[in-house]
């Protein structure tokens, strides 16, 4: 790197360069951009765009299951609503939600580098995120799909009468972009690390990014792969899934599976990392076990490849790969676990403050608890019998995605919006919304965990009177959450434009991302910094004390 | 219809409702410890509180570490043993149950009776004795779920899978199906109705009698020409298939498999797939001009020839 320094060094005029947001002001300065963190911006604003496309469709679902009747939307317009819901949240928002976003910003300011290793590529993927997003809005705007997130054949590719291709070719499309974001932040993470930054220096969220990565390089052609065959069979008759002209229907949720349980993890890995960086630094202490918590990410993310059977136990498949696949759904659990149980142990002895990050942290915790340990009912075969294609796991995924990965997105917003924009936004209106968010979670998904319990099938239109009680509940949570997650957008907007300015480090932390201005300069560091210390260096018995992971 | 939440229909439910209250007794326990700790954590040491904050000794880290990995591996073990034996407890449905089978196609479930009694979104089972459903799909995957037993089976085309059941509190459940079809996924829905063994006979016998699908399947063999071959004095030579169910049978390529409904259906629409050792591939593919139903009831006969008592 010390070569692109000597190449463009820092103008003479001002000690810090330019920050990246002053770069430039034009609309093309920001489309033709290669820096990593203009990029992570205009992913946020897609991703941003598309959470409340999703949020919408669901909004207008939740407000239909009021009634058990279905006096607001067709039958047809319901099942398109949580189609849309599920394909939009689940690529276009969720998988890429923190990688792209955060691990795209803050990698490289994380590992001491001044941007990723293949900057042209993270702006193609980008726009090949985009071209994949144009083909699910025009599948939407067609009309719509009716499949469902899950594709599940031979419904998809002989019986549905939506816009299944385009649907599919969006999906297609988009997994290009994850795959470049992974091989991407792969080689960043191993080529581009400052003198001194061992892999056991490494940042948890770096550690967790890599991992997904590693995942989203693996699993995805398999999505990709599953896709084609959707459309071979649907546009040119290739009989892979028609079981009448001897294909398979099963293949293709074995297919979609090795592909989406491991997706979960792509979803939740990097909200782990996150957790780590925001605990640690609110609790003035290195991360309890950090070498265990590698071991975890890691074992998470391979373990995670095996499991992908425990979606069939009631498919069809044999009952002896159901034994095994429970099996290894209950070792993947243990990662887990232990991961909080550390985060916990982190707080013992530390000096707690309560600041927003904080607090979406806390709401992480206690929602990615539940829905891991519901996790395991599901993993044992005689409960997902019963409960599986109910809103007992629709409550599940949704403590995991949204509970989980969801309340990590905002833990992240909020701890590195001041490295971000440079600027503070409102503590108390930050705190306010993350407390709300989290009472609006559990009012709208507890119900649901009771409701798939009494049998209350996933995407009913009309349903059984017994549960209405339970929807209407989940309703008005749906609307407290709805309201939740729009305060953000109003504070943290109003403090671009009337915010304090933040200052390098307002959290006293120790990353190396913390130790060049707020915003950052174009090229992130005037010097590549030294790391010449572990990461999480916080002394909790001196008051704000602290050692910076590396100084320039 | 039963008014009751989540209404128990057998011992299997009880069972099963059991394992879920451990479990969610254990995992509040959990939560709770975590919630605990959180709570005491926070309040003990803020920021600004007196507190002792020196470093954990390294050693003890360790041990807090493995201990707890360990604890919970073993936890984890022993629910995944309760779990995988209550399953594996009730795996292989017992001999001589009633068999009733089950035709789903967009948006409706078909029953038949063992006696050959037709139903719509309407499945009469008798208590005090199992009961195997035996379905397969017209179409797309469907899945019949029946939550007072706490069970569910996918249904799907072109292959049969079964769920038995052993109902010991007659009353009216709900009959839905669970894995997402299509446009009236939802309505596709219907009553599942236990009566006791009196009640269901006296049912059984009010219902427009039609003759059983296994005397249906008689008629079928005998329209369709299967005789032609089949019989034992034909001058074609073709595999009898007199007490061929359930038994293994010998293949071309030196396989061996065991005659089941998979079997047969495979055998009567895709005759190359499985040839049996000793017989030219000559027989044609039935496709196109028998249905699922009529499969259903070829099937049966088949099984009528077979010696009783002989279950898969």
């Amino acid at each position: 790197m010390s070569q692109i320094a000597a190449v463009e060094p820092p103008p003479e005029e001002s000690p810090t360069c330019t920050s990246y947001l002053d770069a430039g002001h034009t609309l093309v300065s920001w489309l033709t951009t290669t820096d990593h963190k203009r990029i992570g911006i205009l992913y946020a604003i897609a991703i941003t765009l598309f959470f409340f496309i999703a949020g919408f469709a669901i909004g207008l679902a939740r407000l239909e299951l009021m009634s058990p009747r279905g006096m607001l939307l067709t039958d047809e317009g319901y099942n398109r609503l949580f189609t849309l819901h599920g394909i939009v949240m689940v690529w276009f928002f969720l998988v890429p939600s923190i990688p792209a976003t955060f691990g795209n910003f803050l990698i490289p300011l994380m590992i001491g580098a001044r941007d990723v290793a293949f900057p042209r590529l993270n702006l193609l993927s980008w726009y090949i995120y985009l071209i994949g997003a144009g083909f699910t809005c025009y599948a939407i705007v067609a009309g719509g799909v009716d499949t469902g997130w899950t594709f599940y054949t031979p419904f998809s590719s002989l019986y549905a009468n939506g816009n299944v291709v385009a649907a599919a070719a969006g999906v297609f499309v988009a997994g290009f972009s994850s795959i470049a974001t992974g091989v991407n932040l792969i080689t960043t993470t191993h080529m581009l690390r400052a003198p001194g930054m061992g892999w056991f220096r490494l940042p948890l969220f770096v550690w967790a990014i890599y991992a997904t990565s590693l995942v989203m390089v693996l699993a995805t052609p398999v999505l990709a792969m599953t896709l084609l065959l959707i459309v071979a069979e649907r546009l040119f008759h290739l009989p892979v899934f028609n079981p009448h002209e001897g294909g398979d229907p099963i293949l293709f949720q074995h297919l979609f599976w090795f592909y989406s349980h491991p997706a979960v993890y792509i979803m939740v890995l990097p909200a782990m990392g996150v957790i780590s960086e925001v605990f640690s630094c609110f609790a003035r202490r290195r991360v309890f076990g950090y070498v265990m918590m590698i071991y975890a990410l890691l074992g998470i993310a391979i373990i995670g490849f095996f499991v992908w059977g425990h979606h069939m136990f009631v498919a069809g498949q044999s009952q002896y790969a159901s034994l095994v696949f429970s099996f290894l759904s209950f070792m993947v659990a243990v990662p887990s676990a232990i991961k909080v149980f550390n985060w916990t142990a982190t707080l013992y002895r530390g000096s707690i403050s309560f600041e927003a990050p904080m607090i979406y942290a806390m709401g992480f915790l206690g929602l990615f608890t539940i829905g891991g340990l519901t996790g395991l009912f599901v993993a044992s075969i005689p409960i997902d019998v019963h409960v599986t294609d109910t809103y007992f796991v629709v409550a599940h995924f949704h403590f995991i995605m949204v509970g989980g990965t969801v309340s990590a997105f905002f833990a992240a917003l909020h701890f590195w919006w001041p490295k971000i924009t440079g600027k503070l936004y409102s503590e108390a209106w930050a705190r306010f919304a993350a407390i709300i968010m989290f009472l609006g979670f559990n009012t709208t998904f507890l119900p649901q965990f009771i409701m798939g319990y009494g049998g209350m099938p996933r995407r009913y239109h009309v349903y059984p009177q017994e549960f209405q009680v339970y929807h209407v509940i989940s309703s008005m949570g749906a609307l407290v959450l709805f309201a939740a997650y729009t305060l953000p957008l109003v504070y943290l907007g109003w403090s671009l434009f009337y915010g304090k300015r933040a200052g390098p480090n307002p959290w006293g932390a120790t990353g190396l991302e913390w130790q060049t201005p707020s915003p950052p300069p174009e090229h992130n560091f005037d010097e590549i910094p030294r790391v010449d210390a572990p990461p999480y260096n916080y002394h909790p018995e001196k008051e704000e004390a602290f050692e910076p992971q590396g100084r320039s | 219809m039963s008014e009751d939440f989540a209404p128990k229909a057998s011992s299997y439910a009880d069972q099963w409702d059991w394992l879920f209250f451990v479990l969610v007794t254990v995992s509040a326990i959990v939560v709770a410890a975590v919630l605990v700790a959180i709570v005491v954590f926070s309040i003990r040491y803020r920021k600004g509180a007196a507190a002792f904050r020196k470093d954990l000794p390294g050693a003890f880290s360790n041990r807090l570490e493995y201990g707890w990995t360990t604890a919970t591996a073993l936890g984890f073990l022993a629910m995944f043993w309760w779990a995988a034996a209550t399953q594996l407890h009730h795996a292989v449905p017992p001999e001589g149950a009633v068999e009733i089978h089950v035709l789903a196609k967009q948006w409706m479930w078909k029953i038949q009776q063992p006696n050959g009694v037709q139903e719509i979104n309407e499945l009469h089972a008798p208590t005090g004795q199992p009961v195997e459903l035996i379905m397969t799909s017209e179409d797309v995957i469907h899945s019949m779920f029946l939550p007072a037993l706490r069970l569910k089976q996918d249904v799907l085309p072109g292959r049969y899978t079964y769920l038995w059941f052993n109902g010991d509190k007659p009353g009216v459940y709900h009959l839905l199906c669970a894995e997402y079809c299509g446009t009236a996924h939802s309505r596709m829905t219907g009553r599942f109705i236990l009566m006791s063994p009196v009640d269901y006979s006296r049912w059984s016998a009010r219902q427009p009698q039609a003759d059983n699908a296994a005397k249906q399947g008689e008629g079928l063999f005998n329209s369709l020409g299967c005789t032609g071959c089949h019989a034992q004095n034909s001058s074609v030579h073709a595999p009898d298939l007199h007490n061929v169910y359930g038994r293994p049978v010998q293949l071309a390529d030196g396989r061996s498999v065991v005659a089941d409904e998979a079997y047969l259906r495979d055998s009567i629409l895709l005759p190359g797939k499985d040839v049996v050792a000793g017989f030219d591939p000559i027989m044609p593919s039935f496709r196109g001009q028998v249905n699922e139903e009529q499969i259903m009831q070829l099937i049966a006969y088949l099984k009528s020839l077979a010696a009783p008592g002989r279950n898969k």
